[in-house]
């Protein structure tokens, strides 16, 4: 009899049952939408906070101090210490290496520009680094350099053009991180001996890309003017192998720009490793703090130290914490709102029906048989809404992830059960009332139609 | 009929009653013996309606006001303009007067001078001449051990306190640096540690760098607050008034700020259409209830021969009542919400919109009206003899 009821009330009501079902996958599907977006948007907004480039510098231990005013660096050239650029690879090696989104070594040397043979030689600091280039590490490619770590990086070349050395595609797969967007072009390849020029150097000396520039002896062709709004500006950047030649080190570089996801700081974050106990040790080194990925940069690259650049790595851990928080705090309403959409939905659907209650009621049946009927039916249309919003938000999710962050928002599996109990615990929650009251209401009353 | 029962009316008094009262007092009455009568209902629509409008309220006061709170905090990022002298000369004196002048008072303009002075043993360090009050005010990342109070106290950086090594703090001995055959003796106030370039630098005070060197302020670093196109249009203003300096804009901040901005904005945005839809249906689902509840009076209404305008007119009425109540209510609830969320989260006052309020009130009363056709459309077509009978 009992089956038989539910039943013959879906199926001779589908339209009311239809409506609370409706309600029920509209509140689910947001509340599994916004839980995803909440719990997915620290990684996304860390990711995008990386557009403020490295958060670590990798310098060598034993270093002179730098002398550099303005981007002119007035250092003798081969003073100080180097690392060696063989070790770069072993920053994939590190514990937290997925969250280390790319590396740029740098290396600046100081080199006369001298235009023609009329003009005087200029001191003009040219910079050696990676611009996206193809590295191995044990069985993993990856590609690195700046056009990953200091996005704002803009350059002007030709693209297409003659003058351009034909890329060569020997070099290996290319992950493709970064994508060859229009932009792109200018760039100068990893292998050549192309280089950037900054752009208020490049004004200063007359030069558009594809011109060719003397430099240390070497006639080198500008692929494209490179603007930063920084220092660089008034620099050439070249890929790392030119400089080394220039500077007669091979394998060396000054230091290395190191772009890494980290965690917000808290108080273990700012613990002396030394004085701590193996056990918080062990979970201050598993956690992605700026200071434990430095620890651990230094452990993979002999002779080194790693710093955080507190510009960047300070600012980054309030603006994600008030990220976070606020996007909490959203989730809540949200649950919040569809919790009450689904609790009305049932309350109007059970009111109106207090006739039938009425009539179960004078045949024999017990509140706590009329209750039973009531709560299964929520039951059933709680666990078919709740499957129905689960997939609905788990789109909607994906849906606002695509077209904010341009990647996937997953959604953890085991967020699905946590949301089937949370859609028929908030059905029973709207439904309770309403079926108290309508087991309370007197059949007599009921059955005349007195409502 | 009579309001006052117990007290009689002669006819003609009833009639006068009846003349200066209309329709219109039979219908609000109408309109407010059904709130009074089915209270609860009522009570439960009005708190669908107000926690509707509340959140909404509050998702759209937090919208506009997140992106002033966040511009807020990438302030911290430090100085997003920079003014630099041409050619490696210095600023006009009065250039700093004149940024700031520009920009107003809640601007943060610093000035910096460099120079590359010799240690005792001949090491080449760079020296910075500041103002150090508003240094520290622009540059929070700077971890400093203690800021220098006095003039002839200087911050060292990390890496330049280690090659030179003076004794910092309270037993610290005064060191020498010498500048084109000119030595001064400073004290280690404090020490310096960045990550970056300052780290190699040696800080002083700007007027006791300048009686030192001579060297007069070539850069100044501002942190221009507002949106992009503000920024924007404050480059263009200090270009016109410093034509000797080049002025740019921090790509490296302006550009990491606004990816993250509109990024948040966009989820921002999203999540709280969702919640506002969310709620509205909210509404809907209990405005309908209550319509469907009280199909008896709608049948008596036309029993009696109402006309179908009139009883639209009614329930719309009814609807629109409902919406501007829980619109008000609602709205000052969400403020109320809004500038909660901003103490927790950004411990800053969100400060409350009311030109939010129109859009609140309309939408209530868009959704309450919505929500009541719906159903009566539907009832329209049953005869109320049916209902009455209670099928």
């Amino acid at each position: 009899m009992f089956p038989r009821i539910v039943y013959e009330s879906f199926r001779r009501q589908a339209r009311r049952k239809l409506l609370a079902g409706i309600a029920i996958t509209l509140g689910v599907a947001v509340a599994t939408a916004m839980i995803a977006v909440a719990t997915d948007i620290g990684d996304k907004i860390n990711r995008e906070l990386r557009s403020y480039g490295a958060n670590l510098v990798v310098t060598p231990q034993e270093d002179t101090l730098d002398v550099e005013v303005g981007g002119v660096n007035l250092k003798p050239p081969s003073d100080g210490a180097f690392l060696n650029e063989a070790d770069l690879p072993k920053i994939r090696g590190t514990f937290w290496h997925h969250n280390i989104v790319g590396f740029s070594p740098m290396l600046p040397v100081t080199v006369k520009v001298g235009d023609g043979n009329n003009k005087d030689a200029k001191d003009v600091t040219l910079v050696g680094t990676y611009f996206n280039k193809a590295l191995r590490f044990g069985k993993e490619d990856f590609t690195t350099g700046v056009k990953i770590t200091n996005p704002w990086w803009k350059v002007e070349g030709k693209c297409g053009d003659g003058a351009e050395p034909v890329r060569s595609g020997a070099e290996g797969p290319r992950p493709g991180r970064v994508e060859d967007s229009p932009s792109a072009c200018g760039w100068p390849d990893d292998n050549s001996q192309d280089i950037l020029v900054g752009e208020r150097l490049a004004a200063k000396l007359a030069k558009k890309p594809g011109d060719t520039i003397e430099i240390a002896g070497r006639q080198l062709t500008i692929s494209g003017i490179l603007s930063t709004g920084g220092a660089e500006d008034d620099q050439i950047v070249a890929p790392l192998a030119l400089a080394q030649q220039i500077l007669g080190k091979p394998g060396a570089i000054r230091r290395v720009y190191v772009s890494a996801l980290t965690k917000p700081p808290d108080a273990l974050s700012v613990r002396d490793p030394k004085t701590m106990t193996p056990e918080v040790y062990d979970r201050w080194y598993c956690s992605p703090y700026v200071e434990s990925i430095a620890y651990q940069l230094q452990e993979v690259i002999p002779h080194s130290h790693a710093e955080q650049i507190r510009q960047v790595a300070q600012n980054e851990g309030t603006v994600l914490s008030r990220i976070k928080g606020l996007m909490l705090l959203i989730t809540l309403a949200a649950l919040f709102a569809s919790a009450l959409a689904v609790s009305a939905a049932m309350a109007t659907a059970i009111y109106e029906r207090r006739v039938e209650v009425g009539l179960m009621k004078a045949l024999g049946a017990g509140n706590l048989a009329v209750s039973a009927i009531f709560f299964a039916e929520a039951l059933l249309l709680a666990l078919v809404g709740g499957v129905a919003g689960f997939s609905a938000g788990a789109l909607l999710a994906r849906q606002i992830g695509r077209s904010i962050f341009n990647s996937q928002i997953s959604i953890e599996p085991v967020l699905f059960p946590i949301i089937m109990t949370i859609a028929v615990f908030v059905t029973f929650a709207g439904s309770a009332a309403a079926i108290r009251r309508a087991v309370k209401f007197d059949p007599v009353f009921a059955l005349r139609g007195e409502g | 009929m009579s309001t006052t029962p117990g007290t009689l009316l002669t006819p003609r008094q009833v009639a006068d009653r009846r003349a200066h009262a209309p329709h219109t007092s039979m219908f609000t009455r109408m309109l407010l013996r059904a709130a009074v009568l089915r209270r609860r209902r009522a009570a439960s629509a009005l708190l669908a309606m107000i926690v509707a409008a509340a959140v909404a309220t509050a998702m759209m006061n937090l919208y506009v006001d997140v992106q002033a709170k966040l511009r807020t905090e990438f302030r911290n990022y430090g100085a997003n303009v920079v003014i630099v002298a041409k050619d490696g000369q210095s600023l006009p004196a009065d250039a700093l007067a004149k940024v700031e002048s520009v920009l107003g008072a809640k601007t943060l303009a610093v000035p910096f001078s460099y120079a590359v002075a010799r240690t005792k043993d001949g090491q080449s360090v760079v020296v910075v001449g500041t103002d150090f009050a508003r240094a520290r005010q622009l540059n929070h990342w700077w971890k400093v051990s203690h800021w220098p109070d006095a003039p002839d106290e200087a911050l060292v950086g990390m890496r330049a306190a280690a090659v030179l090594s003076p004794k910092i703090g309270p037993n610290r001995q005064p060191f020498e640096l010498t500048f084109q055959g000119k030595a001064i003796q400073l004290a280690p106030a404090g020490m310096l540690q960045t990550g970056a370039g300052e780290d190699s630098r040696i800080y002083l005070d700007q007027s006791e760098f300048q009686n030192w060197t001579g060297v007069a302020p070539s850069t100044i670093e501002v942190a221009a607050s507002g949106t992009a196109a503000e920024v924007e249009a404050s480059i263009r203003q200090l270009a016109q008034l410093l034509p000797t300096a080049d002025i740019r804009p921090v790509r490296q901040i302006m550009e990491g700020e606004a990816n993250v901005l509109n990024k948040t904005r966009a989820t921002l945005y999203a999540s709280a259409t969702l919640v506002v839809l969310t709620s509205a249906l909210c509404v809907l689902a209990t405005l309908i209830g209550w319509v469907f509840d009280r199909r008896r009076d709608f049948a008596i209404m036309k029993a009696l021969g109402a006309s179908e305008r009139l009883i639209n007119g009614f329930f719309a009425a009814e609807a629109a009542a409902l919406g501007v109540v829980g619109a008000i209510l609602g709205f000052f609830i969400g403020i109320g919400v809004a500038a909660w969320i901003g103490r927790v989260n950004f411990h800053a006052p969100v400060v409350p919109r009311f030109s939010v309020f129109p859009y609140i009130l309309a939408g209530s009363v868009a959704v309450a009206l919505i929500s009541a056709i719906l159903p009566i459309e539907l009832l329209r077509r049953v005869q109320p003899a049916i209902i009455l009978r209670g099928e």
